[in-house]
Formats: structure tokens, sequence, C-alpha cells
């Protein structure tokens, strides 16, 4: 006769935790000098732990009070968050009181945290996409305590998240499920909330934090900054891609390359009547230079993965556009726009590093360990995708034209460029014959090398010298060739078979400006929609509000 | 401080078969960083040829590059093309080339 079987060993480790917590507070709400000692009662070492790092809004008074528990009584914390973005964040790997890590993106951490997994500091179980991650959260990776971030809360404990929303709902929902203690530090305590974005039974314990989440303004680029490189570009993917595909849904990834594009639409892209035949509906954090676009009556709706310090007030007062609550403020939600913009959209743009013959990306560098975050869910075809729309159907013809069996079986594919100048700065060539990714991959003993975007889900690449359409390419041959044939002066380029670069040329393969009827003396600055960051704000009204770094008037 | 010595010239000539027409000369770009100056004017006899000074010393060969393919797109005769380059990179100088070309083509 075997044991009776137990079944509710997480509930009464919950109950043992509250229990322990009870000492350090009778209610939910804790006084924020008396945090390190719920932390110590409530986290028992060898836990998994969320402490909610996102793109842009930080829990960084929890993440301080984690670093100072002493390690002798918490240790081997299992850390599973989307973003490494603090100090403090890799603070509780050197102090001792975590080992583990399950991540998506350490951006401007990269560089440490490759110093710390060399040194045996860190072991990093894997390097995720955001969706993924949070997918593993109810599966095998789910918090036994989430230390998460919010703008408010009552007295109730309800919680209101403010417009970047972010990851917060994922990581609550998985532990507040799975008898999981979730603690949230805000930065006021108020009687009533304008909205609830995460109900009072869901969270153990609210402390007010001494100062606001810290915030950053990832997706602001200043108009003044993009060159006359960048509006040849652009005019390249409005007319090559956009146009010619018919692209309705789709993403834009970070850069001043797609910001470029942007501020093209209402004037490049109105020239050639391209108003209501593109770039209708986007999976888009809500950068300040679609404005113009928006304003001009291009963009029918917005769905945000985070917000953008600054535009509260424009998105308040355009809520047919971007989505809001009842309150007025938006709400955004990475998870559910990571979804859309994986299977509901028909295009992903977006800048790399580098990229090699078969057309692999990524932005992985020597010495850094820095994720990729959402870019391989956008950059990437969603197979279990059903729908059809004419980008995604058109696209599939071209790929599959020729093809037998299941490989030619008809179905659409997702569009995804990769739109870079030749030469980044300093003359660092954007195309090289071997991805720094296969070295990084040796030093930090990781199972692959990090790439960003597979060659095999890269559709077009776009650069000054033209673009090449992989999906028409039939051999590997072919497809190093049309590489190389927009590779431009860099070796790569260089290296090209000048015979079969004109061949694919002659086959639509490869596009120059000049195929396209691209004008290169319309590539002046002058055919942004704003120029300044200025000019974004008047095109607002009024209403779009720059951080104080982004003012300069 | 005398700029001067730091530059690098380049030349290099192509034979040409697009006779272009009398026409007033072309300038394009402004000398400043990352940027440069091309200046198309009638030419004697029937080639093109390419005068680079340029700020970035040790680029000979992408310039005889770049110069070969705005050539083998507009292979014109009796031309000749001045360039002032402060470091622009090959995608500025052919974006400059081209504009240049437009502008006599119009």
């Amino acid at each position: 006769m075997n044991a009776p079987l137990v079944w509710d060993t997480q509930r009464r480790s919950r109950a043992a935790r509250l229990e322990r917590a009870r000492r350090v507070t009778p209610g939910k709400q804790v006084e924020a000098g008396n945090i390190g000692a719920l932390l110590q009662a409530v986290i028992e070492s060898g836990d998994r732990v969320c402490l909610e790092g996102n793109n842009q809004k930080q829990a960084d008074f929890l993440a301080r009070a984690l670093t100072a528990l002493d390690p002798a009584a918490v240790h081997d914390l299992h850390m599973v968050q989307s973003v490494l973005a603090l100090p403090e964040h890799l603070d509780v790997f050197e102090n001792g009181i975590a080992s583990r890590l399950d991540f998506s993106f350490s951006g401007p951490q990269g560089a440490r945290l490759a110093q710390l997994v060399s040194g045996g500091r860190i072991a990093i179980g894997a390097i995720h996409t955001y969706l993924e991650l949070f997918a593993r959260y109810f599966v095998d990776l789910t918090p036994n305590v989430a230390l998460i971030c919010a703008q408010a809360a009552d007295r109730e404990g309800n919680l209101y998240t403010g417009a970047n929303t972010e990851d917060t709902p994922a990581i609550v929902e998985a532990t507040a499920f799975k008898s999981g203690i979730v603690i949230a530090q805000v930065n006021e305590i108020v009687d009533v909330l304008p909205r609830v974005d995460v109900p009072a039974g869901w969270v153990d314990f609210v402390v007010q934090s001494p100062k606001p989440h810290f915030i950053e303004p990832l997706f602001t680029r200043d108009p003044a900054q993009i060159s006359e490189i960048q509006v040849l570009m652009a005019m390249m993917a409005i007319k090559g891609i956009y146009a010619d595909y018919g692209v309705q849904r789709l993403n834009h990834g970070i850069g001043f390359d797609t910001a470029a594009i942007e501020l093209l639409l209402p004037t490049y892209g109105e020239s050639l009547g391209l108003r209501g035949k593109i770039c209708q509906h986007w999976a888009l954090n809500p950068h300040p230079a679609l404005i113009p676009a928006i304003e001009a009556g291009w963009v029918k709706s917005v769905h945000s993965f985070g917000s953008e310090l600054g535009m509260e007030a424009y998105i308040r007062a355009r809520p047919d556009v971007f989505f809001t609550g009842a309150d007025g403020s938006m709400r955004s939600n990475r998870a559910m726009c990571q979804a859309a913009g994986h299977y509901a959209c028909d295009l992903f743009i977006g800048s790399t590093l580098q990229i090699d013959l078969a057309a692999n990306s990524s932005t992985a560098t020597l010495g850094r360990i820095a994720g990729f975050g959402g870019a391989p869910n956008m950059g990437a075809d969603a197979r279990g995708r059903r729908h059809a729309s004419p980008a995604w159907l058109k696209a599939g013809q071209q790929a599959r034209a020729g093809l037998q069996g299941a490989r030619g079986t008809p179905r659409g594919q997702k569009l995804v460029v990769q739109m870079v100048e030749t030469f980044r700065e300093h003359m660092q060539p954007a195309f090289v014959e071997t991805l720094d990714a296969w070295t990084l991959a040796e030093q930090a003993r990781m199972p692959l090398p990090p790439i960003m975007i597979y060659g095999d889900d890269v559709t077009h690449i776009l650069t000054e010298e033209g673009i090449a359409n992989l999906l028409l390419c039939r051999s590997d041959e072919e497809r190093e060739q049309a590489v190389r044939g927009v590779a431009g002066y860099t070796a790569v380029g260089l290296g090209r078979d000048r015979a079969m670069v004109e061949n694919l040329r002659d086959r639509g393969v490869i596009q120059r400006p000049e195929d396209l009827g691209v004008d290169p003396r319309l590539a002046t600055r002058n055919l942004l929609a704003a120029r300044s960051m200025r000019d974004l704000v008047d095109a607002s009204g009024g209403l779009y509000a720059p951080p104080g770094r982004f003012r300069n008037w | 401080m005398n700029m001067s010595a730091e530059l690098e010239s380049l030349t290099f000539e192509f034979p040409g078969t697009q006779v272009v027409a009398g026409f007033a000369p072309v300038l394009v770009g402004v000398v400043g960083s990352g940027n440069l100056e091309v200046l198309l004017e009638a030419g004697a006899g029937a080639s093109c040829r390419f005068d680079v000074q340029t700020s970035a010393r040790g680029f000979g060969t992408i310039w005889a590059a770049v110069c070969r393919d705005f050539h083998l797109r507009h292979p014109l005769a009796g031309v000749r093309v001045s360039i002032h380059d402060m470091g622009a990179t090959p995608a500025v100088v052919s974006l400059r080339l081209a504009q240049a070309a437009a502008e006599i083509a119009a």
C-alpha cells in the first residue's frame, strides 16, 4: 500500500509563507521600510522568482530590496523575467541570492551578463522570445513569487497599471493561479482607481515605492537624425514591398529605418495614392513618428506592447486608433500584442546588425549576451496561421510556385523584411560570411548560435542598393547571390557573381531603385512628414509631450 | 589646421558611350562630415573621368568599384566628375552620383 498522495503542497506552502508574512504586516499594505522583511518571509531558497523587468517600466524598488537580502537566508533563486534592464537584475546573482536565469532580453546589461556567465555566477536555462517565456510561465517556469510594478493601488489591493501594462497580466495570471505570491510596488495608493487592470484577489501585498518606478522612452526617434539613405530605403520599402503586396497589417521594429517609413507615408505614400491601400492596422508601440500618418488618416488601429512616455494625452484623444480603457488611458499588453504581431500581421520589418550568406540575421555580438525580445516572434512565419489576406497569399504563392507535394501545398507566408544599410557606423559591414553568433555560442556554451531571424523566415532584404526577394530564389546558390547582390561594397557584396546577379535582376529577384521607379532626387529629408521633434509635437496639435531629453526648444 | 595634407586623391577614367549634349554644370551634396559634394561638368574627349579627393584614406578599392558601377549604369561620355568627400559611406556616394545623373538627364 502506497502512502496517501498529497495534492496541495503548493497551497500549503503558500499558506505557510503568508503565515510568516503576518509577522511583518497584518494586512495587504506593506510599509516601504518593511519590504526586506516581507521578501525574506515569503521567498524560499530555490524559488522561481519573477522580478518584473519590462522593456520600459521597471519594478526597481522591489529589485533593490531583493538585492539587499541576506544570501545566507535566501539563495539559489531561479529568476524568470523577460528583460534584464537594471544593474540590480544582475546584482542578485553577484550577491549570491540567485543562481539560475531564464529570460528574453538583456539589452544594456548584455556585456555584464556575458562576464557573469563566463565566471560561472549565472547558469542560463535559455534565452527566449517574449511570448515563449510567457508561455513557459504556464508550463514549467511558473513563478513561486512575482514582484511586479503598477501605477497605483486602492485600499483593497486592486491595481491600475497605467498605460504601460506590458508584462504584468501574464506574470500575475501564472503566479496567482498556481498558489504563488504576488507583491506589487505602486507609485501611489488611492481611494478610487481610474480602472482595475489586476483584481485585488490576485494580489497578496502592495507596497508604495518611495519614488515612482523607472520608465524608459525606448521608442522615440528624433526625426532630425534620419538620413537621406534611410529616406531612400523607406521609399523602396513603401513602393517595392508595401504597395507591391498590399500590406495592410504590420509591425515595425524599433529604429530610424522604420521611423523613416512611418514619416514617409503621408508624403511619398500619399503621392503614390496608397492611403487606404496599405498600413491601416498595426501591432506597434505608440511611436511618436507615426503621429503624422495617423493625423493624415492612414491608420485605423494600433495595438501596443507597452506605451511610450509623452504619448499619453495624444493616445487619450485618439481612442478610435489606440486601445484605451473606459477611463480613457491606454491599455497595453505585451503577451497579447506579441500574439497579434505573430498571427494577425502580414509583415514585419526591422533592422539588424549582421546578415550572413543564407540570410540568417542576428544582433548578437561578441562579448555580449543580449537576447532578442520579441523580434523572433514578429520576424517568423506563423505556421499555425489559417486566415488568408492578399499579402500573405501572394508571398506564399511566390515561395511555392513550381513545388510539389507537401512543400507545394497552397498556403500563405508572412513577409519578413530585414532593412539595413550595407555599412553601419565606423564602416562596419552589415553583411558577413559568418555571424558573430557562432563564436558567441562557443564562448557561452550555448546549444545553438543566437540567431534573431532565421534565413528561411526572411523574405526580403532591403538595402540602399535595392531589394532582394528571397521568396523567388530556388536554390541556396541563388539565395546567396541575391544576398550578395544587395550587399553593396562590403566584402560580401564585392564577392558577387556579377552575371548571376544581373540574371536575378532580370527575373525581378533583385530590384534596384531605378527598377522600382524610385527617383533618387526625392531622397532628401524634405520628404519626411516631420523633420524634428517640434514638428511631431505640432503634428499632434500639441498633445504629444516629449520627455525633456528630446526637447531642444 | 591644414586638412589638405591628409586628403587622398584618386583618379579613374572609363570610356563612355552616352554622349551628353552640352549641359550646365551640376552640383549636388555638400562638403560636410559623412557627406560629399559631386560636380558634373562637360569634359574633353569621349571618356568619363572621376577625380576624387577624400578625407578617408585607404578605401581606393571601394572608390574604384563605386565609380565603375556608376559608369556601368550611366556610361557617360565627355563628362568630368569631381568629388570632394568627407568620409561619406559608399551608400551616400552612390546616392549623390545617382542624383547628379538624374539632374543632367532631366
